[in-house]
């Protein structure tokens, strides 16, 4: 009854959302009061249905109820309630309602709180959103309905692949798809521009949040998902270059550069057609993400071809959004009045150039991703494109738009001003410089590669440290007036700062744990001792336990350091019961400056155990800086009581 | 040892795919196993060779994974690359030459870096192109924007 419930509800939301998708923008072209007004109210009900359906999923994965096929296949009676309740989203098609449920209440956001929007503006908003969430419900219902029944029903379920067993992967997804669908009401908001033919101060204003929303969400979801491969897949890698990944990175590098021009458009009026196309561009590759994602064209060209329904579904979704959006680009884009004028050495100048260099960072990544697939399809030829290439190529592009964020800060808007912008970062230039030999000759690396790093990152928090003095006039008078000028200053200015200062602390981190990573691999008997970046480890041995739906074999380290005891690292292999698959679970001792990583392998000989163990230096900076990244895009969002948003 | 059934696989691709929740069909068919790679058995005694079979493991593709370095897989087939590999160097081949027996062996497609030839120009090309052509967009843009702006600027 629950799931039939819940069918229904996704039905009356494919119609409500046809509904919302229509008549708004058809009211929005003809000046029909009443068809616009619509919009409100469909997206209301809309949501209200989606949530629904979400429900009802949820529900039969609580009760597990293995009469529905979904949760048959993706659930276990035994397993831990958290995993019930995620288990709704690790599957294709739970996870599709999650991503229409996203979709309503960002529609829901955008319904309640956008009562300062024009009606028009709302309307046609509203209506693409209402578009997407049709081509969705649509996808959901006819090729990847969760809610087909089983006659008779299992007496258990199939069980929820042990690797998605854990909080890290369990939270992964939603962080992602709320980075994802929020993309879309920017190019929502980015479609109505063009219909209109304005793009101004305004809009730019109604843009960021969402922007700021998305990614902030996305820096999330990407870093939870990369901390989950580190700690889970037992190596201590953190990156891998896959496909999969770069579905993720390419909307977030479009994002990026999005919440950048954004910023010129608000405040100057300027490249208002660039932002626009770049609305578009990011939700495209968010669409695109899923396209490769979830028809299985990644596996091989081959594998799309054998089931082809889903994949052609998503592309007939992805083609006609993309398409619709750039066709109206061309049409209107040229429409646009140009906007302020800046100089090219300015806070505007910097920022086109962030933009340069991210937008080549993306088409890069999407030609890596890509290329193989299309060579195999246009000549049969394969070839590989893995993390070598993009080391080569990728990388390149980063280094100058990291030296490029200091010289953005300090530029003043408007006006060129190279001298003073280069005055201003003279000290901390050469203290970069200095911090460059030192780490160069203190690591005693023949390559001066990874102590440039960490330079960069010394670069990037002084000129946040410099800029954030600056402002509050910090030391050139009072701490109290300087205390009441940082409380003074605008949201946008602490959330840039943070942002930045996480950029830098990351930066440090992927440098330093990729360059000065200690690993040994042996193999110990209990009692062995192994000794490791001045730590001692122990092994005591390991044991048998027993988890809620799986076995381990638990191995547990004594770790000293000069004599104390620090802790005691208990690594596990898994055996997950049911789907009779091992995971192996690394123990981590953290510290604010590296990581001990321990991982137990398999059982040899007499006793002994193969043993893999790490110390990543500074690898814990990397998701502290994606945090604090995400810090700032939060803070961001906070709106000044009375305050312009 | 447990009483699972250990099935070998290998892991990365799994890992990734996995990690977007993808295709529930492929989930069941292969279940993914702890990565394990570089076994005790296998290093050299040599650090120097061993540091450089690492370097050049990393580059070479498993190719039974997706996406994934013999370095990084535990699959049967990446293990006995890995054991050629330092064969070829204990036997005193450089580096090129030792990646060289292997390309010769099973083709391009081993290579994580794509080797530069008539259909990977577009490949390599891609960033500069990128970069190359956005700064001549940016630099006419400009130039039409200062033309544009001459009334109301500085």
């Amino acid at each position: 009854m629950i799931a039939e419930t819940g069918h229904l509800a996704l039905i009356l939301a494919l119609c409500l959302a046809l509904l919302q998708g229509t008549l708004p923008l058809a009211g929005a072209a003809r000046g029909h009061e009443a068809w616009m007004k619509l919009a409100t109210g469909a997206a209301l009900a809309q949501a209200a249905m989606t949530m629904i359906a979400f429900a009802a999923l949820t529900l039969a994965y609580i009760h597990s109820d293995f009469s529905l096929r979904n949760v048959f296949e993706n659930s276990h009676s035994l397993k831990p309630m958290l995993y019930k309740v995620t288990g709704v989203w690790g599957n294709h098609e739970g996870s599709l309602v999650l991503w229409v449920l996203i979709l309503a209440l960002f529609a829901l956001a955008v319904a309640v709180r956008g009562d300062r929007l024009p009606l028009e503006t709302k309307a046609r908003v509203l209506g693409v959103l209402g578009l997407i969430a049709a081509g969705f419900l649509a996808f959901s219902l006819f090729t990847s309905n969760p809610f087909e029944r089983l006659d008779p029903p299992p007496v258990d379920g199939r069980d929820l692949n042990p690797i998605l067993q854990d909080p890290g992967l369990a939270f992964h997804p939603p962080f992602l798809y709320l980075g994802y669908v929020g993309l879309s009401v920017t190019f929502a908001f980015a479609v109505a521009a063009l219909i209109e033919g304005r793009v101004d101060r305004r809009w730019a204003q109604w843009v960021r949040p969402f922007t700021l929303a998305s990614w902030t969400f996305l820096t999330t979801g990407i870093a939870l998902g990369s901390w989950w491969a580190y700690y889970e897949l037992g190596w201590g890698g953190w990156w891998f270059w896959d496909p999969v990944e770069n579905a993720s990175f390419m909307p977030w590098l479009a994002a990026t550069a999005l919440l950048h021009s954004t910023i010129v458009t608000g405040k100057r009026e300027a490249l208002k057609s660039w932002t626009i196309l770049l609305a578009i561009l990011a939700f495209s590759l968010s669409l695109l993400g899923t396209f490769l994602v979830r028809s299985g064209v990644l596996t091989s060209v081959h594998a799309f071809a054998v089931d082809p329904a889903r994949g052609v579904f998503i592309l007939a979704i992805l083609t006609a959004s993309i398409g619709g959006a750039l066709a109206l680009y061309a049409m209107r884009a040229p429409s646009l009045r140009p906007g302020g004028f800046f100089a090219p050495v300015s806070r505007e100048g910097a920022l086109v150039l962030n933009n340069l260099f991210l937008a080549a960072g993306c088409f890069t990544v999407l030609t890596g991703t890509l290329y193989p697939l299309l060579l195999d399809v246009v000549s049969g030829a394969t070839v590989s494109v893995g993390p070598p290439y993009y080391e080569i190529v990728f990388v390149p592009l980063m280094v100058p738009l990291l030296i490029l964020v200091a010289l953005g800060m300090m530029a003043p808007w408007k006006r060129a001003d190279l001298a003073g912008v280069l005055s201003r970062l003279k000290l901390l230039a050469l203290v970069s410089v200095v911090t460059w030999g030192i780490a160069w000759w203190w690591t005693l690396q023949s390559s001066p590669l990874p102590a440039f790093g960490i330079a960069l990152s010394v670069w990037i928090a002084g000129s946040v440290i410099l800029e954030y003095g600056e402002r509050i006039r910090i030391f050139r008078c009072p701490l109290r007036q300087s205390w009441q000028r940082a409380r003074r200053l605008p949201a946008a200015s602490h959330a840039m700062n943070l942002a930045h200062f996480g950029l830098a602390v990351f930066v440090a981190g992927v440098t330093a744990s990729s360059a000065w990573q200690t690993e040994i691999i042996r193999t110990m008997a209990a009692g062995d001792r192994q000794d490791i970046a001045g730590y001692t480890l122990v092994f005591e041995g390991a044991q048998m336990v027993a988890g809620p739906n799986y076995d381990a074999e638990r191995g547990s380290f004594l770790v000293m350091a000069d004599g104390r005891h620090i802790t005691r690292l208990e690594p596990e292999r898994r055996s997950y019961l049911v789907q009779a698959t091992q995971t192996t679970e690394a123990a981590i001792h953290t510290t604010l400056f590296a990581d001990l990583y321990v991982v137990i392998g398999d059982a040899v000989g007499d006793g002994g155990h193969v043993v893999r163990l790490y110390h990543n230096p500074l690898v814990p900076w990397i998701w502290g800086g994606a945090l604090l990244m995400a810090a700032g895009g939060a803070i961001g969002l906070v709106r000044r009581r009375g305050g312009p948003p | 040892m447990t009483g699972g059934q250990r099935r070998r696989t290998c892991g990365a691709g799994w890992r990734a795919m996995l990690r977007l929740l993808v295709l529930p069909g492929l989930l069941l068919l292969a279940a993914p196993a702890p990565l394990h790679a570089v076994e005790p058995d296998e290093i050299l005694a040599d650090p120097a060779l061993e540091a450089r079979a690492r370097d050049l493991g990393r580059e070479l593709r498993c190719l039974v994974c997706q996406n994934q370095s013999i370095e990084d897989s535990d699959a049967p087939l990446a293990r006995d690359l890995r054991v050629i590999l330092r064969q070829r160097i204990e036997a005193g081949d450089s580096d090129e030459a030792a990646v060289a027996w292997i390309v010769e062996r099973y083709g391009d497609y081993v290579l994580l870096k794509p080797p530069l030839r008539g259909d990977t120009v577009i490949l390599w090309g891609a960033p500069l192109v990128a970069l190359a052509g956005g700064a001549l967009v940016v630099f006419f843009a400009m130039r039409r924007n200062r033309r544009a702006g001459n009334g109301d600027g500085p």
